[in-house]
């Protein structure tokens, strides 16, 4: 098993006008993510959620602290770390097969070894008829599907998910919800999503980390199993009507509102 | 023969759906060309009343069908040694092979500004420099350097090719997607593999645009080149039959140039159609 390491971690910009002066955008993150957990992060707009996300994935470095996979720092972004973007970030210019091949070519994997693995792949998004549409044929949900696919395509052991499912409709949201879970605990990554629903959070994370803003710091790390029951089969509609559901819900809720009074006052 | 570089940016985004764009194309196809016809037709029905009521002398404006004539006796008995086909041949010959050595070169430049410190220090004063230049102005220099052959012609074409190819490429360097560099760096892709798989794609679109305006910049200086220096080609053939006052044969050879050039802009759609069906639903 491995686990993906930020520890004490700030990340700073340079200041909007004065650029000699800089800005504090996360403030001594610390976050261990085992290859087993799906962590789920929310926090207000401007918090440094993808300011999180872009340190793990090794595109921002860190002003202070250190990021590093199995206690080595990490030079940059790596194999083993795929990303999944909000808007997909698919090719245009490659069909939905060759977007799910392209990790694969990137590592000089034969051409046909290189299709067959993955139209395996798009099948288990379940998309095995779309190998040869063109991205723009896709609607937004297949488009992810597809970028998730890509994303396994690397074997990475680490999934990084940017609110991957943001853009999309509340039935097309839910459904897929549902699919990245079963995609997480077959494929036996350690997952990163940042998202804005606490519903989302709740539902797929093993861990669910609330981030304040200004600056960004973890003031929540709370377990969840809400996804594990959805995955033994419990319905949806039971684990949100359980009062350890709603208990959970109300205090993340709180803990983002709470948040935000403070810098009211 | 300045270029604007807004003019190079990637075709404008479309965020329609497929369906909607099947649907609009009819309309759209059908939006300006009657009233094109109609311009073109009035605009000859002028030019024949005007020769046929002698409003103009014939050594000015001969009429449609005088030129028409003009060009079939071109096209089968040649003028001043050669046949039209073969002036053409001549003309198009230089601008292909102007065209081919302005990509091998530009778009490796354009990428080395696009993607790097030093070689856009190193290649934007160059481009500055020929950029707003008239390509006659150097022609003489050219010539002095490599002689009158072809060479110097094809030299004079390809660098006012260069800068359009140069700079839209470059621009379309700029123009790619964050995320898609980004994306491809965490599956692991090396420096090459981003610049070949990723940014070079990305580029196509507006590399395209550019070779459009480069073969029209191209097919400008050709015909200017060849009015200074030439045996063979539609600039020689104009400028000889300007000398004994041709008039049919100037007018014949400036319609072919013309038709040529409106030949380039089709293919040159027809060819973004084919490589990048993709860039009109970016
Ligand atoms: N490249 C940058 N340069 C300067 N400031 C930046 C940069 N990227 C992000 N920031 C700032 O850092 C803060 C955190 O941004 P970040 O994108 O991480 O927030 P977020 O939580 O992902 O927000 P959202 O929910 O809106 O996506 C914001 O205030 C933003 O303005
Ligand atoms: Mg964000």
């Amino acid at each position: 098993m491995s686990v993906l390491s930020l520890q004490s971690v700030s990340l700073a910009f340079p200041a909007d006008r004065d650029i000699s002066r800089t800005r504090l955008v996360l403030d001594g993150v610390t976050l261990h993510l085992a290859s087993d957990e799906f962590i789920a992060v929310i926090g207000r707009s401007g918090s440094g959620k993808t300011s999180l996300l872009n340190l793990a994935a090794g595109f921002l470095k860190p002003t202070s602290g250190r990021v590093s996979v199995d206690g080595v720092d990490i030079t940059g972004p790596a194999a083993d770390r795929a990303v999944v973007f909000q808007d997909d970030a698919l090719y245009p210019w490659l069909n939905a097969r060759d977007n799910v091949a392209f990790p694969l070519k990137l590592k000089g994997v034969a051409k046909g070894a290189r299709r067959l693995l993955a139209d395996e792949l798009l099948a288990k998004v379940g998309l095995e008829n779309a190998g040869s549409k063109n991205i723009w044929e896709l609607s937004g949900g297949m488009r992810q599907r597809v970028g998730i696919a890509r994303a396994l395509a690397s074997e990475p052991r680490f999934l990084l998910l940017d609110e991957p499912l943001g853009a999309l409709d509340a039935l097309t949201r839910t459904r897929l919800q549902q699919f990245l879970l079963r995609v997480w605990s077959d494929s036996k990554t350690g997952a990163l999503l940042i998202t804005h629903s606490i519903e989302e959070a709740m539902l797929l994370a093993t861990r669910v980390i609330v981030l304040a803003p200004n600056p960004g710091r973890i003031v929540a790390d709370i377990p969840a199993n809400f996804g594990r029951q959805l995955l033994s089969g419990k319905s949806l509609q039971d684990i949100k009507d359980s009062p350890e559901y709603r208990r959970l819900h109300d205090g993340l809720n709180g803990l983002i509102h709470a948040d935000s009074e403070e810098e009211a006052a | 023969m300045t270029i604007n570089i807004g003019a190079i940016a990637p075709a404008t985004p479309s965020v329609a759906a497929p369906a909607a764009i099947e649907a609009q194309k009819p309309k759209r196809s059908l939006g300006t060309l009657p009233v094109s016809l109609a311009t073109i037709a009035v605009i000859i029905t002028a030019w024949s009343l005007a020769s046929a009521y002698g409003l103009v002398s014939p050594l000015f404006l001969p009429s449609p069908l005088v030129v028409l004539k003009a060009i079939y006796s071109v096209a089968v008995n040649g003028f001043v040694d050669s046949t039209l086909a073969e002036h053409t041949l001549a003309s198009l010959l230089r601008i292909f092979a102007a065209l081919a050595a302005a990509i091998v070169i530009g778009i490796p430049a354009g990428l080395a500004i696009g993607t790097s410190r030093i070689g856009k220090g190193i290649l934007d004063p160059i481009v500055e420099f020929l950029r707003p230049l008239p390509p006659l102005a150097y022609l003489p220099l050219i010539i002095i350097w490599i002689g009158i052959g072809e060479a110097s012609k094809i030299t004079v074409i390809s660098l006012a090719m260069l800068p359009p190819i140069i700079l839209s490429t470059a621009a379309g360097v700029k123009s790619a997607p964050a995320d898609f560099i980004n994306a491809a760096r965490s599956f692991g892709a090396t420096r090459l593999q981003i610049l070949l798989q990723v940014i070079l794609p990305s580029t196509i679109p507006s590399i395209l645009t550019g070779t459009r305006i480069a073969l029209g910049a191209g097919w400008s200086t050709l015909v200017a080149a060849e009015l200074v220096a030439a045996s063979r080609g539609l600039g020689f053939m104009i400028q000889s039959a300007a000398q004994f006052l041709v008039t049919d044969i100037v007018i014949a050879g400036i319609i072919v140039i013309a038709a040529i050039a409106f030949l380039f802009e089709i293919l040159a759609r027809l060819l973004e159609r084919w490589f990048v069906p993709w860039a009109a639903h970016r």
